[in-house]
């Protein structure tokens, strides 16, 4: 009989070596992510349905509007904000980023390879911040290029027809680099309802009921309830951040993006009490 | 470079469960479950379908919370390792992969997590023989194919604690040999092997060790060897001229006799060498003396007999 020199696990060193190792930290788990993230074809087709629809939709809607400018009355004249116009195709494109969010995780739960994740990083806090960190991540670079790309496209497209929007203008910049926020929290919110409900259609139908229906429901209320659901709900009042001018019964830029930023952090918070607490 | 006899990788890489229990609703599916597995052997976890040993399993990787009591790998709590991967490979679940990613990628997204080089994704695909489909979908593996990429999931931080749970389901006859040699492998390089099975047969050819449950309590924890030899009754197969006279001598010198097929008796109580002599003296021919051996299925069959979930009713 010879001494094994090759081990069953294919070691090139005998099992009885020390065991010594570093250990795993919060960017291991973010590299984890990151290759999860971008190894299944869900996520760049959600990303290119998210710039597809935003410059397309915020192009044809830019090309429309600006037609309509010279036939407005007064009022729609001086309310004109050929920034939140041109990045108006950004709404629909906030469907495909917060299904993004969802998938993330709820594919995870659908395959079973939750359980793997959880085995591979125990730690329910770290797992769900490196998702967090991914999903902010991607959706922010991809609603920040549909948004510039949009807003070039866009006023070109207005030129000559109506008022056109630069860089250089008050808050200009900050409406469009709060696109970018405003999908982030979106994708964070979408990754949250997955968390939560666990299973991508019961979370894209919350995620739909949240963005529109209910603002959508609102909207046909009374204006005494109609005001302050308008000002406050979350992702109504998040959206202020992306316009220049202020529309009445809105809250200030910031102080919107502030509502949907808490609320964000809250529905994140309760998806990782519950990841925490409940068997995987 | 010398190599010893092998050594446990760390010592005293010992599963420690101590009082566990898991109840859901109503039902206590793990109850009150203390054991210990122990480095350097194959330990079977065995107990028919639904006696808690999946649960078990998934108290020990921290992804069920215990209702009561605790186990620990090491002497840590699973969620307290410092890069688990490192301390503990688990198959749980062969098919819980997202089937649209590459077994490559899979095992990458796994190595990064617990600072794993890249460099030994490509040594498990070959050590478990999937290198050839490294960059193919999981989605389009075979339940066989899963099972390898999990198995070369939980070697991936070559870990001195390794868990499977049924990992010979799905897997052909060659897989199936493949996989028993790999666990006793393991374990002789002094390696913490903890395996489930429902298949008594299959335990009986991998286990040193058996942890025997039923609906969720501890039924039996020793060598596999006296696991036979505890639980199991041997018998005597007996054949020959005068067995109404056979029977009656042997009863009278204490043995349990009954009636067997064709013409032949089964005889518990006294041995072969005993019964030959006994025949030799009363002048009995006999034509056939054979010692019955129960095997670790009948002993299982016995044991579990009283505590089996699911079992078929059988007409009366």
């Amino acid at each position: 009989m010879t001494t094994a020199t090759t081990t069953t696990a294919g070691l090139t060193r005998p099992a009885v070596s020390a065991r010594e190792y570093r250990a795993a930290r919060f960017t291991d788990a973010l590299r984890s992510e990151w290759t999860k993230a971008r190894t299944v074809p869900s996520t760049w087709w959600a990303l290119v349905a998210a710039v597809v629809l935003g410059i397309g939709l915020g192009a044809l809607i830019s090309a429309l509007a600006a037609h309509q400018y010279a036939k407005g009355l007064a009022s729609a004249r001086a309310a004109w904000d050929p920034t939140s116009v041109s990045s108006a195709g950004l709404a629909i494109a906030q469907l495909a980023i917060g299904v993004l969010g969802v998938l993330i995780v709820t594919s995870e739960y659908s395959s079973g390879a939750i359980r793997t994740g959880l085995t591979a990083v125990p730690r329910r806090g770290r797992f769900l911040a490196a998702k967090a960190v991914v999903v902010a991540g991607l959706t922010f670079v991809a609603v920040e290029v549909t948004a510039f790309t949009a807003f070039f496209i866009g006023q070109a497209l207005i030129s000559g027809h109506a008022p056109t929007a630069s860089l250089g203008e008050t808050d200009v910049l900050r409406a469009l680099v709060g696109c970018g926020l405003e999908g982030a929290l979106i994708g964070l919110f979408g990754l949250a309802l997955g968390g939560l409900v666990r299973n991508a259609a019961g979370a894209i139908t919350v995620l739909v009921a949240v963005l529109w229906v209910l603002p959508g429901v609102a909207a046909a209320l009374p204006a005494s309830i109609q005001h302050p659901v308008e000002k406050f709900w979350p992702t109504q009042a998040g959206g202020q951040v992306t316009d220049v001018i202020r529309q009445a019964n809105t809250l200030p830029a910031w102080a919107g993006f502030g509502v949907m930023f808490l609320f964000v952090a809250i529905a994140l918070s309760a998806a990782f009490f519950t990841l925490n607490r409940r068997d995987a | 470079m010398t190599h010893g006899p092998a050594q446990p990788p760390s010592a005293g890489q010992k599963i420690e469960a101590s009082h566990l229990s898991k109840r859901y609703g109503a039902t206590l599916a793990v109850d009150d479950l203390s054991f210990c597995v122990n480095p350097g052997v194959v330990t079977g976890f065995i107990g028919p379908n639904g006696a808690g040993k999946t649960t078990t399993m998934r108290m020990i990787l921290g992804l069920d919370h215990p209702s009561g009591g605790e186990v620990t790998v090491g002497g840590k709590r699973y969620r307290d390792l410092p890069a688990p991967m490192r301390e503990v490979g688990a198959l749980i679940d062969a098919k819980a992969v997202h089937p649209s990613r590459t077994a490559h990628h899979h095992l990458l997204s796994l190595a990064q997590s617990n600072a794993i080089s890249a460099g030994r994704v490509e040594e498990v695909l070959g050590l478990v023989g999937l290198e050839a489909v490294a960059g193919r979908r999981v989605g389009g593996f075979s339940l066989g194919m899963c099972q390898r990429l999990g198995i070369a999931a939980a070697l991936l931080g070559d870990p001195p604690v390794l868990m499977f749970d049924e990992p010979v389901n799905g897997l052909d006859p060659e897989g199936i040999v493949w996989i028993r040699q790999l666990m006793r492998g393991l374990a002789a390089e002094g390696r913490t092997v903890f395996v489930s099975s429902h298949l008594m047969s299959e335990m009986a050819l991998t286990a040193d060790h058996l942890i025997v449950i039923g609906q969720g309590k501890l039924l039996r924890d020793e060598g596999a060897g006296e696991f036979v030899e505890s639980s199991a009754h041997h018998w005597v197969l007996v054949r020959g001229a005068r067995l109404d006279r056979l029977s009656a001598e042997l009863t009278g010198a204490g043995a349990q006799v009954r009636p067997g097929v064709d013409e032949s008796l089964e005889v518990a109580g006294l041995d072969s060498r005993a019964i030959g002599e006994l025949a030799g003296a009363k002048g009995l021919i006999l034509y056939e003396l054979a010692t019955q051996h129960a095997s670790l299925e009948d002993a299982f069959m016995d044991l579990t007999r009283d505590s089996t979930d699911y079992r078929a009713s059988v007409a009366a």
